[in-house]
């Protein structure tokens, strides 16, 4: 266990390279982060605190390339007046970062498995890390797998990267949405009726679960029915979050704190946490 | 062999004058308002002399007492928490520069304290404290910078308050440790106080005084003082297994049962030396080029403490009350290795509706009823 | 015919059901093709099949006048599609399109009403099985319902 670090308290400013809109209710935020420092290191799954100048300041996960620290990518939904007040910045503004924060997805467990991504709605934001440190080292991992649950086609992430993954990537891709009219020609249902589809072989198989709470607890039932060992899932947990060192208390979630013992935890630690009402 | 000095009130009144000279600010009780707050004062003369208190869930009234007793009570609503752990703090400022802004951290130095009458109860509340703020993943500056130099006098206590209940949790009423001097006061003839050196800095403040050794009899009158205190505990948490118990009862029904009664006001997690949960505000002055974040305290029992995009997760009373009591006695053993109660009876006292939560754990260990089933009359 | 006793014999949803009775379904089963755009079934109709998808994809949807039709769920390969055919009053109350060409086994739900009013214990094995499957779609259907996508109420 490291020694305690100094509590970061201040924001870096950083300066917004772009403002890409992702769908109706949802955009990317591109920073340079530093002038002149090397960037802002982070891990798959860790989130910084980002600060809007007056107005407050939110946590998001890091959804950009690890082995690019200088770019740091955040894709959020728009939902409260400081991702409201997000929205409205352009290329040149300055925001302030805190982080990383939190704990990361464990993909070195994944090495020379197969590896199983269950992504709902914005939860594969916080998973698209993931997928580009796999692309960098593809050999080390066996089948890889993304299955992606949104509200409906509308609402996709991402949708020339979910085709370039499957195509060149040697990445399965499935995508479901909740619902469709017309001209959809792809499946409608829950993430969780894509498990059966898939090809990994789940004895040897780990599988990394973001998305809605709901939606995390039945797509870790779905896998563990497939054959997915309990201990091999790990999900990404959402709390409110004010401080993000385990100081202000409003992130418990249970014993833990989702700011520094999460976001990312083993399926088996929350299980029964995630059962109960109001934790 | 234990240091022990006999001092009079008047040269306590110049101990407490020594520590002023030496560059502390006294912190101590003060009467104000009805009750003994913890304030700064200036000396001996601050002290709540001959005053006592009485408490009962959700009762708290000061009376006179016959003798001139400085510390013949036994807690007022605040604790040194908030010396430590302020509840007011700016953590930084920024100014809008072109496109960009700074943000400047510097803070001015905390003041040099010294605490004056801590009981055990309230040592050990600093000591989980000192665990959340100086010993975990992030070490909080400002708390450290606030605690690295506080003087602290502590007091055994001569009586147990109405609501408090120390010996079942193990945190008194005995100082044990954490202090640099220790006080028992003697209130049969000679009115006297037993002090003890608990540090070097306290040997050095007391020397400055004098004083004259203690005699045997002193220390016996000092032992009796300290076990009448022990042995007149109005309550007792009843400690077996109690983590598993509010871990095996997130659904007991008697949550149902607190909840109509307590009112989310809050007072409880404000009046609790352990409690620890805070918010941050950014604030912006009127041109919107100066900003500011403060930290504030905060409480688990406000509905929007546990927001989420949309709504917050524990919407009902019933939830929050079962949040902090399981945080307070259950996961706070996971999270820090203790309890998170030290026994001072302060949530039972100032709880406007009287919320005893000893008597709340000793309901959810009665075992949950099954429904009965209705029974038959003749034909079904 | 041999072919189809094996198709339905390593089928999951057939799983441990006596070889006899096997050999009544088969004797219901027939295999069908569509091509894409082509309806399996429409709203109304008198329900006398269930489908096993063999290949392709097949979209349920409800339609409504003034709106496009909403797909609510698509069923693929190995899936079972349909127990209209079995529960009174034996109407289709969607419509499935075949959004790719579809190839599926169609087992005559007429021939096989008759074979479970005879023989009980074939009718309850059947029954277990789709009630298994109803159960599934429903809290699927639940889910899809619950919106968890949707922004925050």
């Amino acid at each position: 266990m490291n020694a305690p670090a100094v509590h970061s308290l201040a924001p870096q400013p950083c300066r917004i390279g772009r403002v890409l809109p992702e769908s109706h209710d949802t955009f990317t935020l591109e920073l340079h982060a530093g002038d002149g420092h090397n960037g802002v290191a982070f891990r798959p799954g860790q989130f910084n605190m980002l600060y809007v100048f007056g107005v407050g300041e939110v946590p998001i996960s890091v959804s950009g390339d690890p082995a690019r620290p200088d770019l740091l990518v955040h894709t959020t939904r728009e939902v409260g007046a400081v991702t409201q007040a997000m929205r409205r910045l352009r290329k040149g503004n300055a925001i302030g970062v805190r982080g990383p924060f939190g704990r990361p997805w464990p993909i070195e467990r994944a090495t020379g498995r197969d590896v199983v991504l269950v992504a709902g709605g914005i939860g594969l934001a916080p998973l698209r890390p993931v997928l580009y440190e796999i692309k960098a080292h593809r050999k080390d991992f066996g089948t890889v797998t993304l299955l992606y649950g949104t509200r409906s086609p509308e609402d996709m992430l991402f949708r020339r990267e979910l085709q370039r993954w499957s195509a060149a990537d040697g990445i399965e891709v499935f995508v479901t949405v909740d619902r469709a009219i017309g001209a959809w020609p792809g499946h409608v249902g829950v993430v969780t009726a894509l498990i059966p589809e898939a090809s990994f072989d789940p004895l040897n198989a780990v599988a990394l679960v973001c998305g809605p709470e709901v939606m995390m607890r039945f797509a870790a039932d779905g896998l563990r029915q497939r054959g997915v060992r309990q201990d091999a899932i790990y999900v990404s947990m959402e709390r409110n979050m004010r401080c993000a060192v385990g100081f202000c208390g409003h992130c418990q979630f249970g014993p833990s704190f989702v700011c520094k013992d999460g976001p990312v935890f083993a399926y088996e630690e929350v299980k029964r946490l995630l059962e109960l009402r109001e934790i | 062999m234990i240091d022990r000095t006999v001092l009079s009130p008047v040269h306590f009144g110049a101990l407490l004058q020594a520590l002023s000279d030496e560059g502390y600010q006294l912190v101590g009780p003060t009467v104000r308002d009805g009750a003994i707050v913890c304030a700064e004062i200036t000396g001996i003369a601050d002290l709540p002399a001959g005053w006592t208190d009485t408490q009962a869930p959700g009762a708290y009234r000061l009376q006179r007492r016959a003798d001139s007793a400085l510390f013949g009570y036994a807690l007022g609503p605040q604790s040194w928490k908030q010396y430590l752990f302020v509840p007011h703090l700016r953590l930084w400022q920024a100014q809008r520069q072109g496109t960009g802004f700074s943000v400047d951290t510097a803070t001015p130095p905390p003041p040099r304290l010294a605490f004056i009458g801590a009981r055990a109860c309230e040592l050990h509340a600093i000591t989980i404290q000192d665990r959340i703020f100086l010993r975990e993943t992030f070490v909080d500056a400002d708390y450290a910078a606030r605690r690295a130099d506080v003087f602290i006098l502590a007091v055994n206590c001569a009586q147990a308050g109405g609501t408090c209940f120390c010996v079942s949790m193990g945190t008194g009423p005995r100082v044990s440790d954490g202090f640099d001097l220790v006080v028992t006061e003697i209130l049969d003839h000679p009115h006297r106080l037993l002090i003890e050196v608990g540090s070097e800095r306290g040997a050095s403040i007391l020397a400055r005084v004098g004083g004259t050794p203690a005699a045997a009899e002193d220390t016996t009158a000092a032992e009796r003082v300290i076990n009448h205190t022990a042995h007149s505990m109005g309550r007792r948490l009843e400690t077996a297994d109690i983590q598993q118990l509010l871990y095996r009862n997130y659904e007991h029904p008697h949550w149902d049962e607190v909840a109509t009664r307590c009112l989310s006001c809050a007072n409880c997690t404000l009046v609790c030396p352990t409690c620890f949960c805070s918010t941050v505000t950014d604030v912006t002055d009127l041109g919107g080029d100066h900003a500011e974040r403060w930290r504030h305290w905060d409480s688990c029992f406000t509905l929007d403490f546990s927001y989420i995009h949309g709504g917050s997760v524990r919407t009902t009373a019933r939830s929050r009350y079962r949040q902090w009591l399981t945080h307070k006695l259950a996961t706070w053993i996971d999270q820090y290795g203790t309890s998170g109660c030290v026994g001072c009876g302060r949530c039972i006292t100032w709880c406007p509706v009287g919320i005893d939560l000893t008597a709340e754990v000793d309901a959810l260990r009665v075992p949950v009823q099954r429904p009965r089933e209705e029974e038959h009359h003749g034909d079904a | 015919m041999e072919t189809l006793e094996r198709i339905l014999s390593t089928h999951r949803f057939f799983q441990d059901l006596e070889p006899r009775y096997l050999a009544l379904l088969v004797g219901c089963a027939a295999n069908v093709r569509f091509n894409a755009g082509e309806f399996l079934f429409r709203t109304g109709e008198e329900a006398n099949q269930f489908f096993l998808i063999r290949e392709g994809k097949v979209a349920l949807e409800i339609s409504a006048p003034g709106r496009v039709p909403t797909i609510v769920q698509t069923v693929r390969e190995n899936d079972i599609l349909g127990w209209s055919w079995l529960i009174p009053p034996h109407h289709w109350q969607l419509d499935a399109r075949a959004v790719e060409p579809t190839r599926a086994l169609a087992l005559d739900g007429k021939c096989m009403r008759t074979k479970c009013e005879a023989d009980h214990d074939l009718g309850y094995e059947l029954l277990k099985r789709f009630a298994h499957i109803i159960e599934e779609r429903l809290l699927q259907a639940r889910l899809q319902l619950l919106d968890v996508y949707g922004k925050p109420i």
